[in-house]
């Protein structure tokens, strides 16, 4: 099919919009819990929210391989990373430096990327959680470096048991991954470092 | 597409990319930024470049603003407070020609602050962003030279080489008399650096409401504290950490809570205490205070007399 081979367009204009989709970025992990909005101006492919697609489009490259879904890898989405980012696709999520996956899907787990070693705890995947929404899911709160004193945030469309992954996450200090929810064009940075509480 | 300048009188071929940097350079510091802020205190190893100045100049902090900057930022550049040094003043101009970037030296203006051994004494706020220049990132380096295993001391939070240091120094002198770059505690986990700023801005590091990077450019390592981060200076409970006091004003607007330097004005060892924070000392001038030595150093041209101050 022609759409399957057509690969859409990235940024216009490369420079300014990954500088603001950046500090979107730093902004999301630097203060866990705070809805930012990414504008990348593009069209993103099947697959991928904007803001995902933003965010590959302004970090990665031939330095950092990319795990996706085999569904996406395979699609318009692998393609179009392939042609913009010039990243490798990997199928084994523990080499991925940054990993796309649907937050409803129950594989793969958190503890399947790579946390990164006691040494080098940067050297872990950063993971974008595609999620249906940031509201009406289940509500917990947040706490850690980046927050004042509490935040509370409630994305929808988690699998069961995914709080329960995060909180392990957490534990491992200073390892660990880091995520990004990301629905539409928002993203809500959730580093390591945030602890995660019940609903108050 | 603005992706390149060019030259004033060269303009059909382009100098260089937007602050200078290029795209995957960029990234590549963006990429160890988001994994600094995500474990504070947590030095990440870079891929520190070439820069337009020697290293040891700011290489560091440069090349952090130049992965964040953007055509909404205004950037206030200080050297030891002042905003008029030959460091600030050439860093603040290498901005204005690769990046168009808006300068200020009012503290509460800047969205990006860049600073060589000073937190302004203005409380920052929300939304602003420090950049450091670190000359040496690791704390423990004159404990241990090797590399190897001053990584594996923060791995394993093995920290009482630098406990017993500190001792030590009490042992010594009855006091601990590292003055700066007094090494800090960060989110219970990681010791750090602050950089060579005096400890009386060490409090301000605590929860600050402003994000602060820090980048060794000769060292290749970036850190950060992000907004609302635990930042302890060591010490003991007999000894608690104390900041710096002076028994006098600062002699041009006669500050008592701000940071002074000790400038001798002759041959007979005179000398004046004044803000090291030159916008926090002018704000305080042109809002009526008046030091005790403001007097003559108007008469003599150091400073603007209080007729064009205000």
């Amino acid at each position: 099919m022609a759409t399957d081979t057509l690969i859409g367009a990235g940024f216009t204009d490369p420079v300014f919009q990954s500088q603001a989709a950046f500090r979107a970025l730093l902004g999301a992990l630097s203060e866990p819990g705070t809805l930012q909005a990414i504008h990348g101006g593009i069209a993103p492919p099947e697959g991928l929210h904007a803001a995902t697609a933003t965010a590959l489009l302004t970090l990665a490259d031939y330095e950092t391989p990319i795990w996706l879904p085999p569904a996406l890898r395979d699609g318009p989405a692998g393609a179009w990373l392939r042609f913009h980012c010039g990243a490798a696709l990997v199928e084994e999520p523990r080499r991925a430096a940054f990993a796309v996956i649907d937050g409803a899907a129950l594989a793969p787990q958190l503890t399947d990327f790579d946390p990164g070693n006691d040494q080098f705890p940067d050297r872990s995947t950063t993971i974008i959680v595609q999620c249906a929404a940031f509201h009406g899911g289940e509500a917990v709160t947040l706490s850690g470096p980046g927050i004042a004193t509490r935040r509370e945030i409630a994305p929808a469309g988690l699998r069961p048991g995914f709080w329960a992954e995060v909180a392990a996450n957490n534990a491992a200090y200073p390892l660990g991954v880091d995520l990004l929810l990301a629905h539409g064009d928002g993203v809500i940075g959730l580093p390591r470092s945030t602890q995660i509480g019940g609903a108050a | 597409m603005t992706v390149h300048q060019t030259l004033p009188g060269d303009e059909t071929s382009p100098a260089y990319n937007y602050a200078y940097l290029d795209e995957q350079t960029k990234r590549m510091i963006r990429r160890a930024l988001l994994k600094a802020v995500a474990v504070p205190g947590y030095q990440v190893p870079f891929g520190s470049r070439e820069m337009p100045l020697a290293r040891g100049w700011g290489t560091g902090g440069i090349q952090v603003t130049a992965a964040i900057i953007g055509p909404q930022d205004t950037l206030k550049v200080i050297d030891q407070g002042a905003d008029d040094t030959t460091n600030a003043v050439s860093i603040r101009r290498f901005f204005e020609k690769t990046a168009d970037a808006r300068t200020t030296e009012a503290t509460e203006q800047a969205t990006i602050i860049q600073t060589r051994h000073r937190i302004p004494e203005a409380p920052l706020q929300a939304g602003q962003i420090m950049v450091y220049q670190v000359p040496q990132p690791e704390p423990l380096r004159k404990l241990e030279p090797r590399e190897a295993e001053t990584r594996k001391m923060h791995a394993w939070a093995e920290y009482g080489l630098m406990q017993v240091k500190l001792y030590e120094n009490i042992a010594r002198f009855g006091e601990v008399t590292t003055t700066y770059d007094y090494p800090v505690m960060v989110n219970g986990r990681y010791i750090m650096a602050p950089s060579p700023i005096p400890k009386f801005d060490n409090p301000k590091m605590h929860m600050s409401p402003a994000l602060q990077l820090f980048g060794a450019g000769r060292e290749k390592r970036i850190y950060a504290l992000p907004p609302h981060t635990s930042v302890r200076s060591l010490d003991f409970e007999d000894h608690p950490f104390r900041i710096q006091s002076w028994n006098e004003p600062c002699a041009l607007c006669a500050a008592t809570d701000s940071y002074l330097d000790e400038v001798v004005i002759d041959d007979q060892g005179s000398r004046m205490f004044v803000c090291s924070d030159s916008h926090h000392c002018e704000t305080r001038r042109a809002a009526g205070h008046r030091g005790a030595m403001l007097g003559d150093a108007a008469a003599s041209g150091l400073v603007a007399s209080e007729e064009s101050t205000s």
